[in-house]
């Protein structure tokens, strides 16, 4: 008898009332019809899954995640139709941890009630900031007060794990206006908050604001402005009880997103709808970016699958260290050679030693971690990682 | 093919100043001929290296063979060589004008007689060439083709009235060239029955053939199976096969016999066994003594080169090696770097030389190279008496054994219009030239004259000449001789570590500025560390110049695009990827283009 395998799915909703000004995220505006027509797709692609592929079947969905773009945008009966779908195709654990996202202001009691019927545990809200001029410049559509208008709400409806998205280091921020947003979240006390730095990211209208020799660029904290905005993060977080658990990642004990942890930890997971990346069997793809095409396409997964990429086990390894490293407790020594059959030390003990001397990694119980420093500079250090090994 | 009549061969060249239009012309004398249709014709025939045709420069002598049918109604056989235009391989032109008998001299009926036309004249002469002078660009709005045929006249002093008035370019009176080249050039003399003496005017490697030796048969004749001989090397081999050139290919023959140019390949297994200028004779019947050969010339300019990847050592020396066959003027010796690990000291005619020669290497011989800064060869009269030439900066002794330096000066001429003579004498002044004089060739036209020192003009003293005359002035140099002068070793601090690549010895009186200007350059190429680098400038033990690398503080990837792994890998390999192309010196890393960077000091001029 086959072992049931644990699977995470997500589920891309690429659709929002408008797309905000830093977001290279695959997302867009689109008219009711289109994202009538899209969930249906959706849920055809569900289907498949179930028909074409039996070792997925055998596997227990351990998290989903229905991320965006704004799945809250969804009328409450489609995201009814969509997790109908997903539970008659794929065995749900009974305490998988759900997740949905939403921006404040397109949830309703109505909707909220919905998604605990559909068995969604966990709420994401993208607050942001909770300063509304931050919120303008960003281009949110939303205020604060409408936020602690849908965040109220989802208490009432009885959800107990919430996580509040921030973004620090947007222009013109202070370290001062930073910490009020820190604070007025923490009085609401969610059970995660997720706090990243702004990345000017080629193509969305910052680049042409913020970019490099643009007006705006000096309206950009400096490097050490953001650097203190970070530290300032973890230590009044810390002293609120929410540990870091990731680079960008808080939560209070046992509330960390097990979804997201999976991406750290390599488990597998099938991703359903435009854009959406999978790894399942050690190969990586992705689902077409192309909306027209994938609504053509859906129900043949050799179709909109692309960038199909079996991962070396050089590749493996790599993606051990640099994913398993963005988390605070580091990778596991021993779990690198029972998953590889070879020591961390043999593939990359030169390195290792080389980023422990500059005290950007160190090993504590058994596990290599990154120090304060080596978060500061994690891409050098997880560039170091790769093709770095010999076997 | 040996019933050849020596009376109906035509050995000739064509000369000019660079731009004339020595190369079109050549062209059209091709297609003239019928070697080639126009429809195969493709632009510039005889500059088939790749990187003569994208600088529209010829670097290397070319040679093809063609009939004419003249007017006369006989068949005549012309051997074409093209030489290169520019001052720096005034070698290989006076390595062409050995194979010939006579020249064509092509004048830009605008532009007039230049400095290059001038010298390159002069060694037609010194060849003992008959010169035919060629108007060309009489299309052109500005041609005035009378003023020119006086100019020649008076600067030259050849009889130019009759010259034909061409258009290369659109292929007019072409074939008043092709029949003055029947009646002006002379036909070559030499005894068939002689012993063999052949002049190797250049040679080529081939994969398939091996050494392809380019010769000018001056006594006798050589065919298959002739035992032959160099006499400089005392090299013998047997003969695989002779032939002439066509367009672009190599045309077997029976025999090559005097006043013939064309090729021989033998069972030559090393390149330095036929050196060009050396002269070919037969083993069993040998000639008395070999021709003159041609003068050596000594490198003016040194620079380290180094494979960019270490392992490639071996093949940077195959790859010099091979370009030495056919290039006696590149010189070349091994040499270490602490920076740079294991490379050549290479010597050179000038800095066009040697951006030829490392655009060959990385484009013929696919390396990629890292070149330290030109230096030029410098005389250390140390305090013992002992006198050593200095090629390398490194190799400087310390200041105490030093009784003083000399640096080599040249003797130039720039060719200038009079709007432009104030900017060019402020340029030499820049560079330390010491004014001789001048005088008006004509109204408009004068000739500069000046004492520069040779480290001031290899740099780019040619591009600034350009600028500042909008590409009017020419500029010619011979080698003066060595003079007294302040000089002093500028050594660059990264990191507090000096790198002896970047290392050069500069006139003490511009350290500072010279100094200056690296420290700026190498902050803008040298990518921030996770610490803050240094970088000074220092003559001795002090500090004349400083700038800082910042520290990165932060390369964070705060998100990480859900799910998708793919894309945060790509990142990541890109940072990896540039840093492969980097120099560790000490914990910091140098990208290649740092050093090279240093060349090009005085760009933003």
């Amino acid at each position: 008898m086959r072992r049931n395998k644990e699977l995470e799915i997500y589920i891309h909703i690429p659709f929002c009332v408008k797309k905000c000004d830093y977001c290279d995220f695959l997302s867009g505006s689109q008219d009711e019809a289109t994202r009538k027509i899209y969930v249906e797709k959706l849920i055809e692609e569900i289907r498949t899954h179930n028909k074409r592929n039996r070792s997925i079947h055998n596997e227990k969905v351990i998290t989903v995640f229905l991320g965006g773009g704004t799945p809250s945008i969804l009328e409450k009966n489609q995201i009814t139709a969509i997790f109908d779908a997903l539970r008659e195709n794929f065995d749900v654990a009974e305490d998988a941890e759900i997740t949905i996202e939403a921006n404040p202001g397109t949830v309703t009691a109505e909707k909220l009630q919905a998604y605990k019927k559909c068995g969604i545990n966990r709420i994401s809200f993208g607050l942001q900031s909770t300063n509304n001029e931050e919120l303008n410049l960003l281009g949110r559509i939303h205020t604060y007060e409408e936020f602690l208008e849908s965040y109220q709400l989802a208490r009432a409806c009885g959800f107990n794990n919430i996580n509040v998205d921030l973004i620090s280091a947007i222009p013109k921020q202070t370290v001062a206006s930073w910490e009020e947003t820190l604070k007025k979240v923490i009085v609401l006390e969610p059970e995660h908050i997720s706090a990243y730095s702004l990345i000017v990211e080629e193509g969305t209208p910052f680049a042409k604001l913020y970019g490099e020799g643009c007006p705006g660029e000096h309206d950009l904290p400096s490097e050490e402005e953001e650097r203190a905005i970070y530290y300032r993060t973890e230590e009044l977080l810390e002293k609120a009880g929410y540990h870091r658990y990731e680079i960008s990642n808080y939560a209070k004990k046992g509330k960390e997103c097990r979804h997201n942890l999976g991406y750290w930890e390599r488990k597998e997971y099938l991703g359903i709808g435009l854009g959406a990346a999978s790894l399942i069997n050690n190969t990586r793809y992705k689902n077409t970016d192309d909306l027209l095409y994938y609504m053509e396409h859906a129900s043949d997964l050799s179709a909109i699958q692309e960038n199909v990429e079996k991962l070396s086990l050089e590749e493996q390894m790599e993606e051990f260290m640099f994913l398993g490293l963005r988390k605070m407790e580091g990778v596991s020594v021993d779990e690198f050679e029972n998953t590889f059959g070879k020591t961390m030390e043999e593939c990359y003990g030169e390195q290792i030693q080389s980023l422990v001397q500059q005290e950007l990694l160190k090993q504590k119980n058994g596990r290599l971690l990154l120090t304060k420093q080596g978060i500061d500079v994690s891409n050098y250090v997880f560039g170091e990682f790769l093709m770095a090994c010999q076997y | 093919m040996a019933g050849i009549d020596q009376k109906k061969i035509r050995n000739f060249c064509i000369i000019a100043h660079i731009d004339h239009g020595k190369s079109t012309l050549a062209d059209r004398i091709i297609e003239k001929t019928g070697l080639l249709t126009s429809r195969e014709m493709q632009a510039q025939v005889l500059d088939n290296m790749e990187l003569e045709r994208e600088r529209g420069i010829t670097i290397k002598a070319q040679a093809v063979r063609i009939v004419y049918k003249a007017n006369d109604g006989e068949e005549y056989i012309f051997n074409l060589i093209d030489t290169p235009g520019h001052v720096d391989f005034n070698y290989e032109v006076s390595r062409s004008l050995a194979a010939c008998d006579g020249a064509i001299l092509v004048v830009d009926a605008a532009q007039g007689v230049e400095a290059q036309t001038l010298a390159n004249v002069y060694l037609a002469l010194d060849h003992d060439l008959d010169v035919m002078p060629v108007i060309n660009k009489i299309d052109l709005p500005s041609a005035e083709p009378q003023r020119v045929i006086d100019e020649i006249e008076d600067v030259i002093g050849i009889e130019a009235q009759d010259a034909p008035l061409i258009s290369a370019k659109v292929g007019l009176n072409i074939e008043d060239v092709l029949e003055q080249i029947v009646e002006k050039i002379p036909a070559p003399t030499g005894d068939v029955n002689a012993p063999l003496q052949a002049l190797i005017f250049d040679s080529v490697y081939d994969s398939y053939k091996g050494v392809i030796v380019f010769c000018r048969i001056k006594e006798g004749s050589v065919r298959k199976g002739t035992n032959m001989k160099m006499m400089a090397t005392g090299a013998t081999a047997e003969v695989v096969e002779v032939g002439y050139f066509g367009a672009g290919q190599f045309i077997p023959c029976d025999e090559l016999s005097a006043g013939m140019v064309g090729y021989i390949t033998a069972s030559l297994k090393n390149v330095k066994d036929t050196r060009v200028g050396d002269t070919i004779t037969d083993a069993d019947r040998p000639c008395e003594k070999p021709l003159p050969g041609y003068k050596k010339v000594l490198p003016m300019v040194y620079c380290g080169m180094y494979p960019a990847d270490g392992a490639k050592y071996q093949d940077l020396r195959d790859a010099l090696e091979k370009l030495q066959l056919n290039d006696a003027s590149l010189h070349f010796e091994p040499e270490t770097s602490i920076a740079l690990g294991f490379g050549f000291r290479c010597g050179f005619l000038g800095l066009l030389h040697l951006e030829i020669i490392q655009e060959r290497l990385e484009r013929e011989y696919n390396l990629d190279l890292v070149t330290t800064a030109p230096g030029v060869v410098y005389k250390v009269h140390k305090t013992n008496g002992e006198v050593i030439e200095l090629t390398n900066p490194s190799n400087l002794p310390e200041p105490t054994e030093i009784d003083y330096m000399e640096e080599p000066m040249v003797k130039a001429e720039i060719m200038v219009t009079s709007e432009f003579i104030g900017a060019i004498m402020d340029l030499c002044q820049e560079r330390r030239g010491i004014y001789q004089g001048m005088e008006y060739i004509e109204e408009t036209r004068a000739v500069l004259r000046y004492h520069l020192p040779l480290n001031e003009i290899i740099y780019d003293f040619f591009d600034a000449l350009k600028s500042r005359s909008r590409g009017y002035a020419s500029f010619d140099y011979e080698m003066l001789g060595y003079e007294k002068s302040e000089l002093v070793k500028l050594d660059i601090l990264i990191n507090k570590e000096e790198v002896d690549a970047l290392s050069f010895i500069v006139f003490s009186g511009s350290a500072y500025e010279r100094g200056r200007k690296m420290c700026e350059k190498l902050k803008d190429e040298i990518p921030r560390h996770l610490f803050e680098i240094p970088i000074q400038a220092a003559v001795g033990s002090k500090i004349i110049a400083r700038e800082t690398v910042k520290a990165v503080r932060k390369d964070v990837l705060a998100k990480c695009y859900g799910g998708d792994i793919s894309r945060k890998r790509k990142l990541l390999e890109k940072q990896k990827e540039g840093k492969k192309r980097m120099r560790q010196i000490g914990n910091v890393e140098i990208p290649q283009k740092a050093f090279m960077s240093v060349l090009k000091l005085d760009e933003k001029k």
